[in-house]
């Protein structure tokens, strides 16, 4: 037996663990396929997927590029605005909640029910927030604006934390020996820390909160939603393939550009 | 551009040496942010007033949903499965397509063109929300659970396959050259040296993903994609709060279940 051999030996065995792993999978696949039944399929089927994708090459170039408040271009910047100052109240209301759930600073029970308040707000699908939030402000983007924020906070206090409790409190130390008071240990000791993993994270939750506002217009909270789902249930594919092609290049646009800034933020 | 119009303050240190400090952009960076708010409040009609004469509506709701419908339980489980089965077939289907996705576009292994291609592919798949996704699949599979599965594949590839597609990159590649030296094909190189390397990275993402998922089919069911999310529509539509109560309350559990096992495992794999 040479050095190799002995090396292919010594290597762990764990092969019982996986096969059980991939029999429990393959259980749970083959019990996850009854959930599927064919005989739903629409016969106009091939017919609609043709339209799609015909509306998407051939799209409707003058909703597209128009100005006025039922263009693809103002519909777009309203999304953008619903996303925006919904992640900034989101932000706002999450800062005081992520202190509230990190074990570093307030007693363990009351940050256990934080963390468990924040885990039911974050279950709880935008839409549905949506659909409560119209019955407050009645149908428009106000009410977009509203649900994007509630629904951001359960993630934003949730890394919040996680930066919260890394943080290196040698430098309070440190300040406190050279005679530093509370305020100027906060500003000079912790914020320098926070900001940046702070913006980079907020940056991050704009971009998803994008996406859900595309979809929140779905239950009339405003947004380019509500153009979509009209447009494609009166199957007018041209207007659905500009719409999306809208939506696409303005996802892709924002993820660019946050992932440059966030990456500058994190390296300093 | 900026170090134009507020030029760098001059400094002459002790020794005679003169050093510049740029000025701090975040006065202008701050302006833009109070600006883009402005706008934003217009654009939305943010309204302060009417915000804090009803926020107690909301509050009333959730009052309505205080205590749940117990009754109504036995309606849930079956539209609650259909959920986990929809979330577990798409994304177990949907990591597979995930590997040659990834293998195509990452652009150490095939060629550029090729590469680009399918990233552009992947990311317009990843970019597209999966209601919407889910509400094309609709018109095209009918209604029910098989639309709400599709949708969910199709962005599972996408994420899945991103993620993977940026590990392959930044793989190790000697042992892949190694291996093409010795006269394996493109492929087996890829199965044997690459592969092994990103495995438990790719398998934590698709559990990742899952979690994810089921979320996602929890409201799939709004567009008639299957799913918890249709009862949940109806609930909510005759405004019987009580029994929308129970369904989220299933919800978060399952979610929270599914969150803590997937948790476990991917904490094994790494």
């Amino acid at each position: 037996m040479d050095a190799i051999e002995k090396q292919l030996h010594a290597s762990p065995r764990n092969l019982r663990y996986i096969l059980t792993i991939t029999i429990l999978i393959l259980i749970l696949f083959i019990w996850s396929l009854t959930t599927v039944n064919l005989d739903n399929i629409a016969e106009s089927g091939l017919g609609i997927a043709a339209g799609i994708i015909g509306g998407i090459l051939n799209p409707d170039l003058d909703l597209l590029f128009s100005f006025t408040s039922q263009g693809v271009l103002y519909l777009l910047i309203e999304t953008i605005a619903i996303a925006f100052l919904g992640t900034i109240i989101g932000a706002i209301l999450a800062i005081p909640l992520a202190f509230l759930s990190a074990t570093k600073i307030v007693p363990k029970p009351v940050a256990s029910v934080t963390r468990l308040l924040l885990i039911v707000i974050r279950t709880i699908p935008a839409l549905v927030y949506g659909l409560m939030f119209i019955r407050v402000t009645g149908p428009g983007p106000f009410a977009g604006v509203l649900t994007i924020s509630l629904a951001s906070i359960g993630m934003l206090a949730k890394l919040f934390v996680d930066i919260i409790e890394e943080l290196d409190t040698d430098i309070l130390e440190s300040l406190d020996s050279i005679g530093c008071n509370t305020f100027e240990k906060i500003r000079y000791g912790i914020w320098p820390q926070l900001f940046s993993m702070f913006l980079s994270i907020i940056i991050y939750r704009f971009d998803m909160n994008l996406r859900e506002a595309s979809i929140l217009g779905i239950v009339g909270a405003g947004g380019i939603g509500a153009p979509l789902i009209f447009a494609m249930n009166a199957y007018r594919w041209s207007e659905v393939g500009s719409i999306l092609i809208g939506l696409v290049v303005l996802i892709l646009l924002v993820e660019f550009f946050s992932n440059r800034i966030r990456t500058k933020l994190v390296r300093g | 551009m900026y170090d134009k119009i507020f030029p760098p303050a001059e400094i002459t240190l002790p020794n005679g040496k003169v050093v510049y400090e740029k000025k701090s952009r975040t006065p202008i960076i701050l302006v833009l942010l109070v600006i883009a708010t402005i706008l934003s409040v217009r654009f939305t009609d943010f309204d302060m007033n009417i915000l804090l004469k009803r926020w107690n509506e909301f509050f009333v709701i959730i009052g309505q949903m205080i205590p749940p419908k117990w009754e109504y339980l036995s309606h849930v489980w079956q539209p609650l499965l259909d959920t986990i089965k929809m979330s577990l077939l798409g994304s177990i289907l949907g990591s597979i397509a995930a590997v040659p996705a990834a293998y195509f576009a990452s652009s150490n292994i095939v060629s550029k063109p090729v590469a680009s291609v399918a990233k552009f592919l992947l990311s317009i798949l990843r970019t597209l929300p999966t209601l919407v996704t889910a509400l094309i699949a609709t018109f095209i599979f009918g209604l029910g659970t098989l639309a709400g599965t599709v949708a969910i594949f199709l962005f599972t590839v996408a994420y899945v396959g991103k993620l993977l597609y940026e590990q392959i990159e930044n793989a190790d590649m000697g042992s892949f050259e190694a291996m093409e030296s010795i006269g394996m094909g493109r492929l087996q190189a890829f199965r044997y040296a690459i592969f092994p390397q990103v495995l438990p990275n790719y398998l934590s993402t698709s559990l990742f993903s899952f979690e994810g998922n089921v979320r996602y089919a929890a409201i799939l069911g709004y567009v008639g994609a299957g799913g918890i999310g249709l009862l949940l529509n109806e609930s909510l539509g005759w405004r019987d709060y009580a029994s929308v109560g129970t369904i989220l309350l299933m919800l978060i559990i399952t979610v929270y279940l599914i969150e803590k096992v997937s948790e476990h495992f991917r904490k094994k794999l790494i």
